[in-house]
């Protein structure tokens, strides 16, 4: 019989060590391939390790809350009667240690390597020709998934569906009396963020336009909408989605993607709308938007956000946005911007329905309005195309019936 | 249908052959008063008397042109070789005339011959008499090459290379010559050349083995089956030409595929096999085609370094683990 080693895995081309959420298996539990052992904290999210080989869990090395590079020995699965102390011996002090007395057996898997992924190619999407395959086909973009074969390799498996494990909330220990500051290592998906966002920001040239939308109408027809009986509950931001449809559709150059030598038009709307998580934020994407009644925008973009929350998404709703929503409202903001997420061209930043003194024919009066920010790639459009769809988004929700047509 | 062993298959094939048409005729070292070396001959000669079945000297290179030079002006050969390894004294005869003079001759001359005799490795052969001969052999134009793995597959194979217009080259195993399986007694049962055929359905990644290998993989699978990979084997059967719809097939239903061969791996079978799955199948493959082969090195006599040098079951369960990504990353 084999021994089994347990390593870290590599669940993306980024991720060079991971962290032990908790094992789910103790020492001396009989193990099945396939049983989930533990889940590990990486960049996205937190994932289910499954266990390769038969036999029994016969030793936990890396435990609960330690956090070790890529391909680290973290556990040893064995039949009982099996001598795993030149195993353990190797794990104790891998660069000191004396060549074991007994040969491993030959049956024992390979050590997967940490792969290096040099910096130049660091940006280069490694997938398997059958992934590629399924993800232009699925309309799934590669660059946001995180691969599971060794080096970061996406496979198919990881097109067709990462499952993701709940999410263990850090709780930052609150700092001591007297100590002047703290240094709080990186979650995994902060650090996958600060890693990210310059990619995002510098190489993308961002211009803004922003505009000030009168809510009056849509507020009261999102109230009537809210007082009918069996229909879901509308929020703000399903009628800014759909109006963001319904406009990117007549304004097709603001729905496109900055592709090098062309610029990619997109005919569907898949709109990506960003969740806030403790420890960052994710961009769960609502597909074929501009098909969909409000109904259908409120049912699904509730969901969405609830399973982001919970770290129940799956790997095909976290890409293929055409056109991204970043909504502040509910934190009092009077107006803000939005880094664009590439290669998507454009994202609006929408704050908060603010109730303000405006003036009326009759003289000064209170009205409600929203400040929406358009961030755009100028690559892709200039100033007064991402106006005129700002136009009409304002006019869609100023004149709200039109969402409902 | 009847249970032979692949010893009694060949047996069978060259008797049905001989029966059935007066051209053929059986060559080589000691096939006919000791009726072989591995018994395939086995009373043929008291058969088909000494015209038929002919005792040569030590000497490859010159009965190996003599049945060429027979099959040149009509009749149908079978020559022996004791091992297969002997056939390199032969090469030249083999390489440079049985396989070319269909051509050179603009088609006047055909050579239906067929070289016969065990080859790869066996147990303790040593160096010389260990080798995967047909790596020698498949690269040249003009010659066929079988290497049947079951008892059905040698008599099938070896009454259709006899058949056949064109020089085959037709390896056997010592290790197999034994096995035991089911035969048709049927005397026009023939298994054409270029065939694979599937040895066992599977779903998760394609394994391709002969001889030997072919066993391997077989356990191998019934292993891996308990781990919930589901390994799908074809066996190739005849290596030139080669059955690639049916390997493409296989991959493009399992997405992956491992090669298992037990000669050494440079240049060997396996290269082959995987440059023309990544060539034919490429979007559809879902990891890189991994070969499992015997190590770059002379066959040691040595018992244990002899069975490092030979793909074992737990290499090629770690090769398909790894295609499955099922290692741990």
């Amino acid at each position: 019989m084999a021994v089994t080693k347990v390593v870290m895995p590599k669940l993306s081309e980024a991720m060079e060590s991971g962290k032990i959420i908790k094992w789910l298996k103790r020492e001396g539990d009989r193990i099945q391939g396939g049983d989930v052992l533990a889940e590990v904290e990486t960049d996205k999210a937190d994932v289910e390790m499954e266990a390769f080989g038969a036999g029994v869990l016969r030793k936990i090395l890396v435990h609960a809350g330690e956090k070790v590079p890529v391909g680290t020995l973290i556990g040893l699965i064995a039949e009982p009667g099996e001598d795993i102390a030149a195993w353990l011996a190797g794990a104790a002090a891998p660069a000191a240690a004396p060549q074991p007395v007994t040969p491993p057996p030959p049956s024992a898997p390979e050590p997967v390597a940490p792969a290096k992924v040099a910096p130049a190619e660091a940006a280069r999407v490694k997938a398997s020709p059958l992934a590629r395959k399924i993800a232009a086909q699925a309309g799934v973009d590669l660059r946001v998934l995180q691969g599971s074969g060794p080096g970061g390799r996406i496979v198919r498996r990881d097109v067709e569906g990462a499952r993701t494990g709940v999410a263990a909330a850090p709780t930052a220990a609150p700092a001591a009396p007297g100590v002047e500051f703290e240094d709080v290592p990186l979650s995994q998906m902060r650090g996958a963020i600060a890693k990210r966002m310059p990619l995002a920001k510098a190489p993308v040239p961002h211009f803004y336009v922003t505009s000030e939308i009168a809510m009056d109408r849509a507020w009261e027809l999102r109230e009537e909408l809210n007082l009918l009986e069996g229909q879901p509950k509308i929020s703000v931001n399903d009628l800014v989605v759909r109006a963001c449809a319904l406009a990117l559709l007549r304004h097709p150059g603001v729905n496109a993607a900055f592709q090098g030598e062309s610029i990619r038009v997109f005919h569907r709307v898949h709109v990506g709308i960003a969740v806030a998580l403790d420890e960052g934020l994710i961009t769960p994407v609502l597909r074929d938007c501009h098909a969909k009644s409000l109904a259908q925008i409120a049912v699904e973009s509730r969901d969405l956000a609830e399973r982001a929350r919970a770290r129940k998404l799956r790997a095909q709703e976290l890409s293929g946005a055409t056109f991204s929503i970043s909504n502040l409202g509910m934190y009092d903001v009077a107006e803000f911007s939005a880094i664009i997420n590439p290669p998507e061209g454009a994202i609006l930043a929408v704050a908060s329905v603010r109730r303000v003194p405006v003036v009326t024919d009759a003289g000064l009066g209170v009205g409600r309005r929203m400040a929406v920010t358009l961030s755009c790639d100028h690559r892709v459009m200039d100033g007064a195309m991402g106006a005129r769809f700002l136009q009409d988004v304002k006019r869609l929700l100023e004149e709200p019936l039109r969402l409902l047509v | 249908m009847a249970v032979m062993t692949y010893r009694e298959a060949l047996n069978l094939a060259l008797r049905e052959e001989m029966r059935r048409d007066p051209s053929v005729f059986v060559i080589g070292e000691e096939v006919g008063l000791y009726e072989g070396a591995y018994k395939v001959t086995q009373g043929l000669l008291r058969e088909f008397g000494p015209r038929r079945v002919v005792d040569t000297p030590i000497a490859e290179s010159g009965f190996t042109g003599v049945g060429i030079g027979a099959a040149m002006t009509g009749l149908r050969p079978v020559v022996e070789m004791m091992t297969f390894n002997f056939a390199l004294v032969a090469v030249d005869q083999i390489v440079n005339t049985a396989a070319k003079i269909r051509y050179m001759s603009g088609g006047q001359y055909h050579v239906p011959i067929v070289i016969r005799g065990p080859g790869g490795p066996a147990a303790q052969l040593g160096a010389q008499h260990s080798q995967s001969m047909e790596s020698y052999f498949y690269h040249v134009p003009g010659l066929k090459v079988v290497r049947p793995t079951t008892p059905m597959d040698a008599k099938g194979l070896l009454k259709s290379a006899i058949r056949d217009d064109d020089p085959v080259i037709f390896i056997e195993s010592e290790t197999l010559y034994n096995v035991k399986g089911d035969v048709p007694e049927d005397p026009d049962f023939l298994i054409p050349l270029g065939q694979a055929i599937v040895r066992r359905e599977g779903t998760d990644v394609t394994v391709i083995a002969y001889m030997g290998m072919c066993y391997r993989a077989m356990e191998v699978a019934e292993e891996l089956a308990a781990e919930g990979i589901s390994v799908e084997i074809v066996d190739p059967r005849t290596l030139r030409p080669m059955d690639t719809e049916s390997i493409i097939g296989s991959v493009r239903k399992t997405h992956r595929a491992v090669v298992v061969e037990a000669g050494a791996g440079f240049a060997g079978m396996g290269s082959e096999i995987a440059a023309f799955i990544t060539e034919r199948a490429f979007d559809d493959l879902d990891a890189p085609v991994e070969r499992v082969t015997g190590a770059n090195a002379p066959m040691p006599y040595a018992r244990n370094l002899e069975k490092l040098k030979t793909p074992s079951k737990d290499r090629i369960a770690a090769a398909v683990r790894r295609v499955c990504y099922a290692n741990g990353g």
